[in-house]
């Protein structure tokens, strides 16, 4: 059965459809990649998942719930699970670097100080941000603030792992990295992951399967090696575009 | 309980008449959620206390409540009570009556005023500082963000600011008041020529305690309205920037009306 499964989902704001009639569904252990043109609906179907936002029509099932219309304890335990990296990154301003990640362990984990603090080292480390660990979200670039929001996406190690544009605002170098990090917490702890991204290359290299939405519909949806072979002129459009800059 | 909410329709209002009775069930919507948070806040006051990082966030809003605006209700509180001295003492002075101008500004200072401009002064200084603050986080998915790390915003945000409020306004409204009688009896001394002994002796005379356990009953009662009023505006917030000036302008200009009321509605059960 799938993880994460959308029927017919309609989102509507002031009347005008974002989501049209979308229907997908996510397997357990899988790398998802969700790509489309700026402003289609790519973070609205992202905070579906965790119902930031609900459907017009239609239901969203997680592990066979439907978070749609379930209780709050329900939603509780199944956010419990999740981990969301937000497209601004949604650190907490009065919290340094280090506190920012630690948060979720603090809060919502039983360990005692010493092994929050060496799993917020590793944590650091691992997107190369220990140097800032004591600065404070104002004090580092955009791109650093990214970088930490991942880091506290990824300390807690969540089930499910839902991405809103890890690497927009990175250097390619810096952007490889974190695929490779994307890719080794799937691989290593199983852990399912949505990807939100407009980086195509990026996401054919990481991705089980690719979503492309196009004018709140899906265009495409399927693996990568299809995807390029795809005849869906809006797909062929994508792939050019992409070519053509990384050429 | 969620914080972040989605409005109700998602569609535009087909007509005037449809968009007034939305606007009406939207307010109502407004009232339930604002009282389900504060229910809420009041549940997870106990662990304020119990959890380590909470209790830190907690003496910090101590702080910044009863610490930081000490000295803005001390001269607030200080004028108050020589302006009253001074309005009082003429009128009792034509009537040859100076001797009860501290009985005068201690029942005023104590039942009404000081309650009263303390609360004025904390809905200004730290309503509007949480509105702002907590504003900006709603609309910088901040609070979403917390929500799903299944940190509730409730307990982790509102809860430690609304149990400082309710700490800190009763000591701070006795402060108020101990300050403005100070205040009188300066006016007293200098101005009307009652001798500050006689002044003190006056004002302690008449002390109540029924009006002393008014007086803080008001202050408390308010410092949870400050409080809850806050903490609603700001999570509520939505629309960048705009949306937290408003929903700062919101929370003082509610918290101004709903003090005067909650004041009225005591002073009327309390005193027949
Ligand atoms: N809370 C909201 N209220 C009204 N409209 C919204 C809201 N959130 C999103 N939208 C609209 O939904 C559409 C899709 O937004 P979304 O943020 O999902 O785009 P996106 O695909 O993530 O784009 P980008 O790649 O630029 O991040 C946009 O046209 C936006 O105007
Ligand atoms: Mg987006």
């Amino acid at each position: 059965m799938a993880l994460i499964e959308f029927k017919n989902v309609v989102k509507k704001f002031d009347g005008s459809s974002v989501l049209d009639d979308v229907s997908f569904s996510i397997e357990k252990g899988e790398v998802f990649c969700v790509i489309g043109p700026s402003g289609v609906g790519k973070s609205v179907t992202l905070k579906h998942i965790v119902r930031l936002l609900s459907p017009t029509s239609g239901d969203v099932i997680v592990d066979g719930v439907n978070i749609t219309d379930c209780s709050d304890d329900e939603l509780f335990s199944l956010r419990s699970r999740m981990a969301y990296l937000f497209q601004s990154g949604a650190l907490l301003a009065w919290k340094t670097v280090a506190e920012n990640v630690a948060l979720p362990l603090q809060e919502c984990t039983s360990l005692d100080d010493a092994e929050i603090d060496s799993k917020v080292n590793a944590a650091l480390e691992a997107v190369e941000l220990s140097a800032a660990a004591d600065k404070y979200p104002s004090e580092i670039s955009g791109g650093m603030q990214k970088r930490a929001a991942l880091a506290r996406a990824m300390v807690r190690q969540a089930e499910i792992v839902l991405y809103d544009e890890p690497t927009s605002g990175l250097d390619p170098v810096t952007s490889v990295m974190i695929h490779k990090l994307i890719k080794k917490f799937n691989k290593e702890r199983g852990v399912t992951s949505v990807v939100v991204t407009h980086d195509l290359a990026g996401a054919i290299s990481i991705a089980d399967r690719l979503l492309l939405l196009r004018n709140a519909r899906v265009a495409f949806c399927g693996t990568p090696q299809d995807f390029l072979k795809s005849t869906d002129p809006y797909a062929m459009e994508y792939v050019a575009a992409t070519k053509g800059i990384t050429i | 309980m969620t914080v972040v909410r989605e409005p109700i329709w998602d569609d535009a209002p087909r007509s005037k008449f449809a968009s007034v009775v939305r606007r009406s069930l939207t307010l109502l919507s407004s009232l339930g959620w604002s009282a389900r948070i504060l229910l809420s806040t009041i549940a997870a006051f106990p662990s304020v206390i119990v959890r380590r990082t909470s209790r830190a966030e907690f003496v910090h809003q101590l702080y910044v409540t009863g610490i930081r605006t000490l000295p803005v209700l001390a001269v607030v509180s200080l004028f108050m009570g020589m302006i009253l001295a001074l309005q009082v003492g003429l009128e009792l002075r034509r009537f040859n009556q100076e001797a009860f101008l501290g009985s005068a500004v201690m029942i005023s200072l104590m039942r009404e005023m000081a309650p009263f401009s303390c609360a004025l002064c904390l809905a200004s200084c730290v309503g509007s500082a949480i509105a702002a603050e907590l504003g900006t986080m709603k609309v910088n998915d901040e609070i979403a963000a917390l929500e799903i790390m299944s940190i509730s915003p409730v307990r982790f945000l509102s809860a430690p600011r609304i149990l400082a409020l309710v700490v800190m306004s009763p000591i701070l409204g006795f402060f108020c008041c101990v300050i403005g009688v100070m205040g009188g009896g300066l006016v007293g001394e200098t101005q009307l020529g009652v001798d500050f002994a006689q002044y003190m002796v006056s004002a302690m005379g008449i002390v109540d305690l029924k009006d002393l356990y008014v007086g803080l009953l008001k202050s408390f009662i308010f410092g949870l309205v400050i409080g809850t009023v806050a903490v609603t505006q700001g999570f509520g917030a939505t629309h960048g920037a705009t949306g937290v000036g408003k929903a700062t302008q919101r929370s003082v200009i509610i918290n101004f009306l709903l003090i005067l009321m909650f004041g009225y509605m005591v002073t009327r059960i309390c005193y027949r």
